[in-house]
């Protein structure tokens, strides 16, 4: 809001601002008007604007708020053309928090019918509100009458060039805070940030200086929140907080922008915003292809690309994950593996299977003697024999995270320079001549890591 | 009072500290670093689908795992499923309070939640017994209203309340397992990371702050902002984080180097923020703001590359796919457009 005010401000001034002038019209004078292209214009010039379409973006914008109106349209909107436009009195700004109440506006159209001007003369939706507000207010509609007798006494000692411009400013008001059926209402709040607006006693100004005893039908009408103010325990707290983050090491901005773009450019292929997707974007197309193929058992050369990017991106994606389950069984060291899925696996488990689970996960990687014994260091095996005492789903974290540093750094870097990878990454589309290159040796490595590891595992890990 | 003040000087003497720390580490700017980047063409995205059906403002929307379907909350009182493909709706889930604030949609597909006024996250269960779409939980103990809510699995969701805290839940007993108190003001809005080992809130304190969730301490505070955050969410590798605001402006804050690297705001952008998302590589931000557009910026070189007009009021809320395939917006003018 400020910006705009600020703006709406020094597209007044004299001398730097729009022309702003009285134009003579058949047997009368239009005041203080200026044309919308001279605003557009003036947009444009000022805030380096190349594109006219995002001057009148702004432009109406500033409209729709009240800040400049047509002199002869309810509807607040701007036009790149010669009609003429107004600035609204900053009396009127939304700044000022007005929250102006129904009986204001009746007061507004009851004075407008003492008005015996065609050209004020109530729209359709004016009439029918004023009708509404005469049936909700019948009991005290002698007093708006008298108050809206008063405000037509107080206008008719004005000016009649002063009034034409108060008129339409007020008309312009009403037109942002009672908008015509149809149009956005711009005031309507979020309400998240009701109670916190500038005005938190919420004390009703009324536009035409009443005074009165209001009733809020707003839903957000909860005593505000008490600002937190800062205790000593605060204080004592964050100084800790302080503390810890002095302690902590910053990365060098350059190796951090260098890892973004390197993120970004990698990734970028992949972006569909960036890169057309081949075949084709299934949004545009209406063909589907593209999404099978990304779920297809049969990786292309693009998903199998992937893989390399990250451990994380080749157990994201379900062939990725067979795929190097594949080559760790063909190394004798899938153990690693297994466990880390039995504990992904554990964490998705109901309540009421987790102990169970937990248990299981011990006896078959971690127990003396276990069946696939995995690697941990003496650390880690006493923290989580520890959490076993009271097993939860995250009873493995520890051991997990440990497993997956290895994983990342040793097998996963082992499987990326294999041949069973390599191949995959240089399969051509067509691929049947490929997969019946595979290496002997790799058909007998696999076939027999298989007859090993099958059955055990089978009743630990769901299905994925 | 002689000790606070004592006590505020000493924080203050930490505070210029750290600044002096990350200034350290400051060796370039991200401008610096890009400057031989190309800058991304002009993105122009089109509207491919209108979902209609709402009666009143969308106040939220949020994209399930399989990429096609998409839940949205609207003060009309419905939690809306769609499906995006074929405009269908899946389910119409009435809600007990119509002053709904935000939605969630549970990684397997099988849960959404809500909350707004009514200081509670409701849980429903999609795949129900005999089809129907019930509460399958009412997660009450806030005092302020529920501003945002995220699903860590089936069992655990976080949410973020005008009571200043963030709340880690456990579904099926029902309970708060960790409060994350620490900001000062409405927290507006909450992300987890892609490891699903933190998460970071935004608030009306003008700071983000990112937590620890097993830890279940404040890692570290950013600030940067001149007003309330409304919008949070992590750059794809999880080592950074973008925020939105009603300062009209973005920022960009990464995690190893504990600072601010961009901002992103033009001259003619004066509106405030609501929401904002990444495109899958990170290099595109789509922003929503008040004034109606959605703006998609050039993350690396944080400049304007495009412009998302054909909503009739704010947008509210924001969405990309997880295949990055198509963006979502939600608006106050009722209605959901998909883009690409």
């Amino acid at each position: 809001m400020e910006m705009i005010e600020e703006i709406v401000t020094r597209i007044q001034d004299e001398t730097e601002g729009v022309p702003i002038r009285t134009v003579k019209s058949f047997l009368t004078k239009i005041p203080s008007v200026v044309t919308g292209a001279d605003i557009v214009q003036w947009l444009m010039k000022n805030l380096a604007i190349e594109d006219p379409a995002e001057a009148m973006h702004i432009g109406s914008l500033i409209a729709a708020q009240g800040y400049l109106f047509p002199i002869s349209d309810h509807v607040l909107s701007l036009k790149d053309d010669g009609s003429f436009y107004r600035f609204q009195a900053p009396y009127f700004w939304l700044s000022n928090c007005w929250e102006p109440e129904n009986t204001d506006y009746a007061i507004y159209l009851c004075k407008r019918t003492m008005q015996n001007k065609t050209r004020l003369e109530l729209a359709d939706y004016e009439a029918e509100n004023l009708a509404r507000l005469q049936r909700a207010f019948a009991r005290k509609w002698e007093f708006i009458f008298m108050q809206a007798e008063a405000q037509v006494k107080i206008d008719r000692k004005k000016d009649r060039i002063e009034r034409k411009i108060l008129d339409s400013q007020e008309r312009a008001f009403w037109d942002v805070h009672r908008p015509v059926p149809g149009c956005v209402n711009t005031t309507e709040m979020d309400i998240r940030k009701c109670r916190r607006m500038k005005n938190p006693q919420r004390v009703k100004k009324s536009v035409y200086g009443l005074i009165e005893e209001v009733q809020s039908q707003s839903p957000v009408h909860t005593p505000s929140q008490i600002a937190r103010k800062g205790t000593k325990e605060d204080m004592e707290k964050e100084i800790v907080f302080l503390n810890s983050q002095l302690d902590r090491h910053c990365m060098k901005v350059s190796k951090v922008a260098e890892s973004l773009m390197s993120y970004t450019e990698q990734y970028q292929e992949y972006d569909p915003f960036v890169v057309s997707p081949e075949p084709s974007n299934p949004w545009t197309s209406d063909d589907l292809s593209f999404w099978d193929l990304e779920a297809s058992k049969d990786p292309s050369q693009r998903r199998v690309r992937k893989w390399g990017f990250s451990l994380e991106e080749a157990l994201k994606d379900p062939a990725g994950r067979d795929q190097f389950l594949k080559f760790l069984e063909s190394e004798f060291s899938s153990e690693n593996l297994q466990f880390w899925l039995a504990v992904q696996d554990l964490k998705r488990q109901p309540l009421e299977n987790v102990a169970e689970r937990a248990q299981e996960i011990w006896t078959e990687f971690l127990a003396e003697g276990a069946p696939s014994s995995i690697n941990l260091d003496s650390h880690s095996y006493e923290r989580t024999s520890t959490n076993l005492k009271d097993p939860g789903r995250y009873s493995y974290e520890d051991a997990q995270d440990h497993i997956y540093k290895l994983m990342k750094s040793d097998s996963y870097t082992r499987y990326l320079r294999s041949n069973a990878y390599q191949e995959l990454l240089m399969m051509k589309p067509e691929t049947e001549q490929q997969q019946g290159r595979r290496t002997s040796l790799e058909k007998f490595t696999r076939s027999v890591g298989k007859s090993l590891t099958g059955k055990r595992l089978t009743g630990l890990m769901q299905s994925s | 009072m002689g000790e606070m003040e004592a006590l505020r000087k000493e924080a203050d003497n930490l505070k210029d500290q750290i600044t002096e720390a990350r200034k350290v580490v400051q060796d370039t700017t991200l401008q610096e670093a890009v400057a031989g980047t190309a800058l991304v063409g002009r993105v122009q995205l089109k509207t491919r689908k209108t979902l209609r059906g709402h009666l009143a403002k969308i106040y939220a929307m949020h994209w399930g795992t399989d990429t096609k379907f998409c839940v949205s909350a609207s003060q009309d009182g419905k939690l809306i499923v769609w499906d995006t493909l074929t405009t269908n709706k899946v389910n119409a889930i009435p809600l007990k309070s119509s002053w709904v604030m935000t939605c969630a949609y549970a990684p397997s597909g099988n849960m959404v939640a809500c909350g707004g006024l009514d200081n509670m996250c409701s849980i429903y269960n999609l795949k129900g017994k005999d089809g129907n779409v019930k509460v399958m939980r009412e997660l009450a103990a806030h005092t302020g209203y529920l501003s945002c809510c995220r699903f860590l699995s089936d069992s655990e969701i976080i949410t973020s309340s005008g009571d200043c805290t963030c709340v880690l839940w456990d579904i099926e007993t029902g309970t708060e397992k960790t409060i994350f108190a620490g900001h000062l003001g409405d927290c507006m809005s909450l992300a987890v990371s892609p490891d699903f080992k933190m998460f970071i809130s935004g608030a009306c304190d003008f700071t983000a702050k990112l937590w620890d969730i097993r830890e279940a301490t404040c890692r570290q505070t950013f600030s940067g902002h001149e007003s309330d955050i409304n919008a949070i969410g992590f750059f794809p590798n999880g080592n950074a984080v973008i925020t939105g605001s009603d300062d009209a402006t973005c920022k960009l804050y990464d995690l190893r180097a504990d600072q601010e690297l961009v901002t992103y705001q033009d001259s003619g952008i004066m509106c405030g923020v609501t929401s904002l998302a990444p495109s899958l590589s990170g290099r595109l931000l789509l922003a929503g703001y008040d004034d109606f557009n959605v703006n998609i910026w050039d993350m690396l070189k944080a400049e304007r590359v495009g412009v998302l007009a054909g909503h009739d009021n704010r947008v509210s809320c924001i969405g990309v796919s997880s295949d990055g395939m198509a963006c979502c917006t939600g608006s106050w003018d009722s209605f959901l457009k998909i883009w690409n």
